[in-house]
């Protein structure tokens, strides 16, 4: 507490002091710190989102979320597997190092490392040539739509820099690898990192030499994790932060009705689901066969679930009942599969029955405490309804630290899954990602053994398809299959929402990113 | 059973301690009571419904007669919440009491009747034990039997990894006090009486010294009892105690404090509140029950 208040002081000392210099510090806060400051480590949005003002892309998005020249200026497809992109000149590094193709292979080919974590963020490329100092080639496994889009979430890092503090291998939190890099940060973004503590929070500085005109008029950014939703919002409200993100559903009429405050939100891209373990046996009962591959009683978990209760009491109405895992401004997207299984707990009873599950089973059920808009409590909920269809349910919540490397490990039955489909903004991360058989690039985020051939099948063609309209229609089969068979239970669209003081105009996006870039304080 | 001492001099209750201590045996015994008093079992499933969420107390508007002090974010009545709550706290915090008091009590018996290395080994590693927070050692142990039981956060396994996490770090004091009444026992003519006549010796600590050093005990458990139940509920603030569909005062206050903000101010205060008087009564009467046994203080009024 004292420290803290100190550190309050001190900062609010140096605000007005350094006040006549225009110093404009935003200070801000989330319910989570990010996991690791290695670009590779992971696949969490909130990292990649804040890692972002270090770390630049080759195309980024535009405040209008479409995609446009970053480190690289042009690019062109020389032939179908092979894109020949032209970079930026005159990009320096925050330690001074100049940006060339150097850094740009030996980056993609550390994120191509079959050990980093995020290697399913890139996963058509196979290799990456340098042609000359400022042009690289990509080359793909086969035709692939989705490069620039992929791209616009691959973070430049520095050669001279990596094997200066021997980081060239990437890390990875599901397996505990951590390297300098997982902590520092060199890139040639629009801030620069002066101190990250984990947990503790953030410190960043507007970086002068940016290539870049700045849209923002920051000097520097302070972030700091604060898990608790009162402490966030008295934090808020006493002046100690500019902006919190998200803001807690329940306090945002409070927060409306204060002078000098302001909510702002919009539906995210974030739909919020259940995974199922598709292994033989489940954690919770060993030496027994897993129920949950019977599509039956997955059925029946979804029909126990009171969606409305849900969507009214515990997210106050701003979410939207989903039934399908991508939300509608996403390609791949169909109204007629978004139709979630109604509350039916005697029909949910009678499903359990028939699978020969009449006196229910036990199950694991783990969340986090802190990634998703009121995670905890949803997940509490969601034991309630299970338990009255006659399941015995052990929930486990815990923070997003520990719990996504567990999540990554199968060491789950039932889970609690967030997914937005970033960076690409398209229904393909869906597939690739989450229900593909784990193999290679595919099913990074399926720990838990599901396999349907079809989806691997769709997943396969659907990389390669160049004509749109057939792309979006092999996703739309894909999600369709995963919705008729009940391969995840999805909850819910939850709102992006985020409270600012008077004076703040930062840009919201339905991707959640806090893209302070284009922040202004006053 | 005191030995060679004068008669005691009763040192009158005053009435706020009788009051602390009828209000500290009220909440227990309703605790001990919750599953016959309460109105609904919150752990059970079918007694509750997230349709019925943060209602508030009865007598505000909007209030339902069925839920007296009002609902939790669950929808589960608050009032059963917290009598369940109390007891699972109570429960913890005198598991807690009773393990300090055995290992502390036993460690001091042996290094107050033994003495010579064996007294200097005990008191040196209650000097390291002294040295840790008692909040920091509790998550230690905490986390280290979450990292070894796989089903660490099952209502089995949570309560007992507390007991142990609170338990381990409050033995000290019992060890102490005991060893230091012991070493004033082991030399009176009774100590000496039964060694001659070739009593082992745990009957010898067991049943001769012990009772005579059990005043003292009796009080630092009273007091320990109010710090264990705070410790237990710190724990479960800071989300590594019970699991959170399970309530206790601690889990409780920690789901109710999301609320604070927002109007929703029940599911914090009420717990809150009971906690408070629970830790004050005990409080209040161990620090009585601590003049009376002081002899210094005796005859002093």
């Amino acid at each position: 507490m004292f420290r803290n208040f100190r550190l309050t002081c001190t900062a609010l000392m140096m605000a007005t002091v350094a006040a006549p210099l225009s110093a404009e510090v935003l200070r801000w806060s989330s319910q989570g710190d990010i996991v690791t400051f290695d670009p590779y480590a992971h696949t969490e949005s909130f990292t990649a989102s804040v890692i972002h003002h270090v770390y630049e892309p080759l195309v980024r998005r535009s405040e209008t979320l479409s995609i446009e020249p970053a480190l690289a200026t042009s690019w062109e497809i020389v032939e179908p597997t092979r894109w020949r992109f032209t970079l930026r000149e005159g990009v320096t590094f925050h330690n001074g190092n100049a940006f060339n193709a150097d850094d740009v292979v030996t980056s993609i080919e550390r994120l191509l490392h079959p050990d980093a974590r995020a290697r399913g963020n890139l996963s058509t490329v196979t290799g990456i040539e340098k042609v000359d100092d400022m042009t690289v080639d990509f080359l793909m496994a086969g035709p692939y739509p989705l490069l620039l889009n992929d791209l616009s979430g691959i973070f430049i890092m520095d050669k001279e820099w990596l094997e200066e503090n021997d980081a060239v291998l990437p890390g990875n939190i599901t397996t505990g690898v951590t390297s300098f890099a997982s902590t520092n940060a060199n890139g040639t973004g629009p801030f620069v990192l002066d101190s990250y503590q984990p947990d503790v929070g953030t410190i960043m500085s507007a970086n002068p030499n940016w290539w870049d005109t700045p849209k923002h008029n920051l000097t520097s950014i302070e972030f700091r994790p604060i898990t608790s939703d009162a402490t966030r919002v008295a934090a808020l409200l006493s002046g100690e932060l500019d902006m919190i993100a998200p803001v807690p559903l329940q306090d945002i009429a409070r927060l409306e009705a204060s002078d000098g405050f302001s909510v702002i939100q919009e539906p995210a891209l974030r739909l919020i689901f259940l995974g199922f373990n598709y292994r033989d046996e489940l954690h919770a009962m060993p030496g027994q066969p897993n129920p949950l591959k019977d599509e039956r009683v997955r059925k029946a978990l979804w029909h126990a679930i009171d969606h409305d209760s849900l969507r009214d009491k515990i997210m106050r109405g701003k979410s939207r009942t989903v039934g399908i895992l991508v939300a509608p401004p996403v390609p791949g997207y169909s109204a007629e599969a978004d139709v979630p299984l109604p509350y039916d707990p005697k029909g949910a009873k009678a499903l359990l029955a028939e699978a020969g599950f009449a006196d229910g089973f036990s199950t694991k059920l783990d969340c986090p405490n802190d990634r998703y808009i009121n995670d905890e409590q949803i997940c509490v909920a969601v034991k309630a309804f299970w338990e009255r269809i006659g399941l015995t349910v052990d929930l486990n919540t815990e923070s997003r630290s520990t719990y996504f490397p567990k999540v990554d490990k199968g060491e789950t039955d039932a889970y609690m899954l967030g997914w937005a489909t970033l960076p690409a903004m398209d229904g393909f991360s869906v597939l690739r990602a989450i229900l593909a058989t784990r193999d290679g690039n595919s099913g990074g985020n399926n720990p838990n053994g599901l396999s349907d051939p079809r989806i691997d099948e769709l997943n396969q063609l659907a990389a390669v398809e160049l004509d749109e309209d057939k792309r979006r229609a092999m996703l739309t089969e894909a999600l369709t299959i995963a919705r008729d068979k009940a391969y995840f239970l999805p909850l819910h669209q939850q709102p992006v929402a985020w409270a600012i003081r008077d004076g703040v105009a930062v840009p919201q996006f339905p991707d959640e990113y806090v893209r302070l870039w284009f922040a202004n304080v006053n | 059973m005191k030995t060679g001492t004068i008669r005691r001099k009763r040192l009158p209750m005053p009435p706020y301690v009788m009051a602390a201590a009828l209000v500290g045996l009220a909440i227990i015994l309703a605790a001990i009571l919750s599953p016959l008093i309460s109105p609904v079992d919150p752990t059970d499933n079918a007694s509750f419904n997230l349709i019925d969420a943060e209602l508030p107390p009865s007598w505000l508007e909007g209030g339902d007669p069925r839920y007296l002090l009002g609902t939790d974010n669950q929808g589960r009545d608050l009032l059963s919440a917290i009598l369940y709550g109390a007891r699972i706290s109570i429960l913890i915090g005198a598991g807690a009491v009773l393990l300090a008091a055995t290992i502390g009590v036993s460690l001091g018996l042996l290094a107050g009747y033994l003495g010579g290395w064996v007294d200097a080994l005990v008191m040196r590693i209650a000097d390291v034990f002294l040295s840790l927070p008692t909040i920091l050692l509790a998550l230690l142990v905490a986390g280290i039997a979450r990292a070894v039981i796989p089903d660490a956060d099952s209502v089995f396994w949570a309560p007992i990894i507390l007991i142990a996490a609170i338990g381990i770090n409050e033995w000290v004091q019992y060890a102490r006090t005991v060893r230091a009444a012991t070493m004033v026992e082991a030399s009176r003519d009774y100590v000496r009486a039964v060694r001659i006549m070739g009593l082992p010796m745990p009957s010898i600590l067991f049943r001769h010294i012990l009772p005579n050093v059990i005043g003292p005990i009796l009080v630092i458990s009273t007091i320990n009892l109010a710090a264990a139940v705070l410790t237990e509920a710190t724990l479960s603030f800071l989300g590594v105690g019970m699991p959170p569909d399970y309530p206790s005062l601690g889990t409780l206050i920690r789901i109710g404090n999301e609320y604070a903000f927002s109007g929703i101010w029940w599911i914090t205060v009420f717990p809150a509140v009971t906690l408070v008087s629970l830790v004050l009564a005990t409080n209040i009467t161990g620090d009585w029950l601590r003049d009376r046994f002081n002899p210094k203080l005796r005859g002093s009024k």
